[in-house]
C-alpha cells in the first residue's frame, strides 16, 4: 500500500491535475483510501491507471456499500492494484440518494477496465446504482423483473417468519 | 482438434478471435440455444445464451443468479461469528477459504494478531482445501471431457481430504473451523501423521493423474490451444488465479503478499506458457504437488502454543475456566448472546483461494453486527473471460473452456 | 416369499426334482415342491420392487449438496449397489429428482419446469436443509422449502448431509416405493396443474379441493 505520505502525495498531485477531484484522503491500518467526487471519478481511476509513477492498471474489485443513516449514502468503491510494486489503493466515490423514483448515478468505467461490466450490474442490481455508459446495465442475480433493490439498508431482509408457539396462530400455513 | 488440423481435413476454416463478425460476407444462419441452467456440464446453475453458426459459437452470454442466496444481505443480520457459517458456504469448494479471508479481515478490523500455531493451522487446512477443491475441479473436468475414471480416483482423495476435516472439526464440509482470532480448536492426537500419511499418498496419487492424463492423446487434442486469451486481456478482465499463471503470469498472492505465515514456507508458483485450456490444467495440478510441499512444512514446523487469541473479548474462554472465573463467565455470555463489537471501519483483504483473488470487504459500524460483507469473489470476475476463450471455437471447446476455467456457481451468485 | 432351505439335503431334492419331472408329485406334495421354489406376489408389488431398486436420479446439482452427492455415487459410498447410479442428464429418462442445495427464487420455476417433465411414477428428494426448509438462510433470496412447489416425499437433513444420510434417505425412499407408491397425497397437495399432460387422476376444476 502507499504509505500515508505517498497517499498525500497522489491526493496532492490529482488536486492540482484534475481540480475538485480528491474531496478526502483517508489512512487507517495500513490501507489507503482517496475519497473522490462522483462526475470526476473516471478521470481520476484514468490517471491512476496511466500516470507512469502510479500504474494502478488492475481494477481487484468494484462494489458498493450503503451507509444508511449516514449521509451521503451510497459509495461506490474501486480497489485499485498496482501489480509492480504490489500496492493496493481504494478509490471511493460518495453518492447521496435522490430519491424514489429516480437512482443514484456515476459514469461506468468498463471502457477503462473491462472487469467491471459485471460488477458494475451487481451494483445496479443489489443497490440501483445506476452507471451511466454502461452498455448493458440490468439486473445480473436477482429475476429480470424484480422489485426494488436488495442489499440497500431499508429494504427488508425476507424470508419466512421463524413458528413458535407465541405466533403459529397468526402465520397462515401454505395449506391455508 | 486444432484448428489447422481441421481446416485441412475439412476445407473449412473457423476463426478463433474474439468479437467475430460475418467476416465473408455469405449469409449465415445463426442458430441460438439455451445451454440451460439445468446442464450435466455447466458445474452449477449456469445459463448460457449461445449463437452458434453451424457448430463454431459466435456469441455468448451467461445468464446467472440461479442460486443467488443473499448470503451479504443476511450476514447484516448476524453477529460476526455467526457470519462465518453463512460466509462459508459461498463459495462452496473452497470453504476454509471463505471463512479465512472473512475472519482476516475482521481481525484486521479489530487490530488482532493470530498466535503461530493458528496460522499454521490455517495454512495447513486451507491448503488441504485447495488440493481438495483442485481434486473435484479435476475429477469433474475430466468428466466433462470424457475421462471419467479420473471422476473415481479423484474422488477417493478427496474423501481423505474429508476424513482429515471430520476427524479435525467434526464437519466433513463448512467445518466452521477458522474463527476469528484463531482457529476453533486444537487438532486431535495424532492428526498430524494422518495429514503426513495422506500428502504422501497424495504424491503419488498426482503422479497418477497425471500418467493418465498429460500425455493421452484425446486429451491433448481437447485442450491444447483451446480458449487462448492474451495475458493483457486476461488483466483487462480482472481475471487472477492459475488462469492468470496459466498465460505465464506469476502472480500469486501467497508469494506477493504473503499472509498467515505462507512467507515461512518453501514452495514455487505453476506457470504455463501459451494460456490455452493445457496449461490451466497443468497449472492446477502442478499446484496440488506444491500444496502438499506446503503441508508437509507445516506440520513439520507446527509451533506450539494457543489455537486462538487469548483475548477474552473476541475468542471464547475454555470451558473449563467457567467454573473458576468470573471474568471468564461474563465474556462467555457477552460473546455467545451479542457477540463482540467491532470498532467502526471498513476493509478489503485479498487472499489467494484455488480460483483467484478472493477478497472480502467488511464495513464496521461499531456494533456486533457487520454493516456490509462484500466477497469479491474469483469465479465472478473469471467468468466474463468466458466469452474471449469461446467466442471463434466450438462448442465442444465450449464445454473445455467451461470445465478449465473452474467456475462455482456458488461464488458466481453469492 | 419365503425359501426354506433344508440343508444337507441335495439327494433328496434332486429325487424330488427327477419325480416332478416324471410327474410322479401331486397334491400337496406338489404344492410343497412348488413353493420351496417360486416366487409369487401381485403384480403390483413386482413393479414396485422393480421402480424401487432401479430409481434413475436425474443430474440436478444446485449448490454444496450436490458435491456430497457426487460423492456418493463414488467408489466409497456407492449407490450403484441400489441401483441409483445411472445420472441421467435428461429429466424424461430419471424418475427421482435429487434437489441438492438451495432453491432461489430465479431457480424455482425452471425446477418445477423439469420435474414436470420428467414422466410418472417420479419421486422427489429433498437433500440438505436448504431444499428442506430455507436451511441456513432466511431471506429475500430463497424460496424455504422445495416443498413449496413440488411434492417431496423424503426430505434429508443436514448441511450438508453426509453422503451416507442421503443414502438412507434413498433406502427410505425404496421402502416406500415398496409399500404404496402414491398414496393420492399429492392430489391432496394440488401439485398438479403445470404438467405438459394432465395427470388421469387429477382433480376435475369443479370439485373443490379437499380441505387439509
Amino acid at each position: 500500500m502507499p504509505d500515508a505520505t505517498g497517499l498525500e502525495l497522489i491526493a496532492h498531485e490529482l488536486r492540482e491535475r484534475i481540480p475538485g477531484s480528491v474531496e478526502d484522503t483517508r489512512y487507517q491500518r495500513e490501507s489507503a483510501a482517496l475519497i473522490v467526487s462522483p462526475e470526476r471519478v473516471l478521470d481520476v481511476l484514468g490517471w491512476l491507471a496511466a500516470e507512469p509513477a502510479q500504474r494502478y492498471h488492475f481494477l481487484a474489485s468494484l462494489h458498493a456499500a450503503d451507509y444508511l443513516p449516514a449521509e451521503p449514502r451510497f459509495a461506490v468503491h474501486y480497489e485499485l492494484l498496482n501489480m509492480q510494486r504490489v500496492e493496493r489503493l481504494l478509490v471511493k466515490a460518495p453518492l447521496s440518494d435522490p430519491g424514489e423514483p429516480e437512482l443514484p448515478e456515476i459514469d461506468s468505467c468498463v471502457e477503462l477496465f473491462p472487469t467491471a461490466d459485471l460488477q458494475e450490474r451487481e451494483a445496479y442490481d443489489m443497490f440501483g446504482i445506476h452507471f451511466r455508459g454502461h452498455p448493458d446495465l440490468r439486473r445480473v442475480l436477482m429475476p429480470d423483473d424484480y422489485g426494488g433493490y436488495p442489499q440497500r439498508r431499508d429494504f427488508p431482509l425476507g424470508g419466512e417468519p421463524v413458528l413458535f408457539t407465541h405466533n403459529e396462530h397468526e402465520v397462515p400455513r401454505w395449506f391455508e | 482438434m486444432s484448428t489447422e488440423a481441421f481446416e485441412q481435413v475439412t476445407g473449412v476454416t473457423a476463426e478463433r478471435t474474439a468479437h467475430n463478425g460475418d467476416a465473408d460476407g455469405l449469409e449465415h444462419e445463426l442458430f441460438t440455444i439455451n445451454f440451460g441452467p439445468h446442464h450435466p456440464a455447466t458445474h452449477g446453475v449456469l445459463r448460457l445464451i449461445v449463437t452458434l453458426e453451424g457448430e463454431v459459437v459466435r456469441e455468448l452470454t451467461p445468464v446467472i443468479g440461479y442460486v443467488h442466496t443473499g448470503i451479504e444481505k443476511s450476514c447484516e443480520d448476524k453477529s460476526y461469528w455467526k457470519v462465518i457459517p453463512l460466509i462459508e458456504r459461498m463459495d462452496y469448494l473452497a470453504y476454509y477459504f471463505n471463512a479465512l479471508a472473512f475472519c482476516m479481515c475482521v481481525e484486521r478490523l479489530l487490530d488482532e494478531d493470530v498466535p503461530p500455531r493458528a496460522q499454521y493451522l490455517r495454512v495447513i487446512h486451507c491448503e488441504l482445501n485447495r488440493i481438495h477443491s483442485h481434486l473435484v475441479w479435476l475429477g469433474t473436468s475430466a468428466l466433462d471431457l470424457g475421462a471419467i475414471s479420473i471422476f473415481w480416483y479423484c474422488f477417493r482423495e478427496r474423501d481423505k481430504i474429508l476424513d482429515l476435516f471430520e476427524a479435525s472439526s467434526g464437519q466433513r464440509m463448512h467445518t466452521r473451523y477458522i474463527q476469528v482470532g484463531g482457529v476453533m480448536e486444537d487438532i486431535p492426537a495424532r492428526w498430524d501423521h494422518k495429514v503426513l500419511g495422506f500428502v504422501n499418498d497424495m504424491e503419488q496419487r498426482v503422479g497418477q493423474y497425471e500418467a493418465l492424463l498429460d500425455r493421452n492423446e484425446i486429451f491433448l487434442q481437447r485442450t491444447k490451444g483451446i480458449g487462448v486469451v492474451g495475458r493483457d486481456r486476461l488483466l483487462a478482465l480482472g481475471v487472477t488465479g492459475p488462469l492468470l499463471r496459466a498465460a505465464g503470469f506469476p502472480w500469486d498472492l501467497r508469494k506477493v503478499a504473503p499472509y498467515s505465515s505462507y512467507e515461512q514456507f518453501d514452495f514455487k508458483i505453476p506457470v504455463g506458457t501459451e494460456g490455452d485450456c493445457y496449461d490451466r490444467y497443468r497449472v492446477r495440478v502442478a499446484e496440488m504437488r506444491q500444496s502438499c510441499r506446503i503441508i508437509r512444512q507445516a506440520v513439520e514446523g507446527l509451533p506450539d502454543g494457543p489455537f486462538i487469541t487469548t483475548n477474552r473479548k473476541i475468542a471464547l474462554p475454555p470451558r473449563h475456566e467457567l467454573a473458576t472465573s468470573m471474568e471468564a463467565l461474563i465474556h462467555h455470555f457477552k460473546l455467545v448472546t451479542e457477540g463482540f463489537r467491532v470498532p467502526p471501519g471498513e476493509a478489503y483483504l485479498p487472499i489467494e483461494s484455488p480460483r483467484g483473488e478472493l477478497g472480502c470487504f467488511v464495513v464496521a459500524d461499531g456494533s456486533a453486527k457487520p454493516a456490509r460483507v462484500h466477497m469479491r469473489d474469483p469465479s465472478f470476475v473469471n467468468l466474463q473471460a468466458l466469452r474471449e476463450m469461446a467466442v471463434g471455437g466450438y462448442i465442444a471447446d465450449l464445454i473445455t473452456n467451461l470445465a478449465m476455467l473452474d467456475p462455482i456457481l456458488g461464488g458466481i451468485d453469492r | 416369499m419365503d425359501i426354506k432351505r433344508e440343508p444337507g439335503d441335495l439327494a433328496i431334492r434332486q429325487l424330488r426334482a427327477r419325480d416332478l419331472l416324471r410327474g410322479e408329485l401331486e397334491g400337496a406334495d406338489l404344492e410343497q415342491f412348488v413353493e420351496q421354489r417360486v416366487l409369487t406376489t401381485t403384480l403390483e408389488k413386482a413393479l414396485n420392487w422393480a421402480r424401487s431398486n432401479a430409481l434413475w436420479p436425474a443430474t440436478f446439482g444446485l449448490a454444496c449438496c450436490a458435491i456430497e452427492m457426487m460423492s456418493m455415487v463414488t467408489a466409497r459410498y456407492d449407490t450403484a449397489r441400489f441401483g441409483a447410479e445411472v445420472f441421467r442428464a435428461s429429466p424424461r429418462q430419471a424418475d427421482m429428482l435429487i434437489l441438492s442445495g438451495r432453491v432461489s427464487i430465479k431457480m424455482a420455476p425452471v425446477i418445477r419446469r423439469i420435474y414436470d417433465q420428467m414422466l410418472e411414477p417420479k419421486w422427489v428428494i429433498a437433500m440438505g436443509a436448504c431444499a428442506s426448509s430455507a436451511g441456513v438462510f432466511n431471506n429475500y433470496a430463497l424460496v424455504a422449502g422445495a416443498d413449496k412447489f413440488l411434492p417431496v416425499d423424503v426430505h434429508v437433513p443436514g448441511c450438508p448431509p453426509r453422503p451416507e444420510a442421503l443414502m438412507h434417505g434413498i433406502l427410505k425412499l425404496q421402502r416406500k416405493v415398496q409399500g404404496s407408491p402414491d398414496a393420492g397425497w399429492r392430489e391432496r397437495y394440488r401439485s398438479t396443474g403445470t404438467e405438459e399432460w394432465p395427470h388421469p387422476n387429477a382433480p376435475q376444476e369443479s370439485q373443490e379441493p379437499p380441505s387439509a
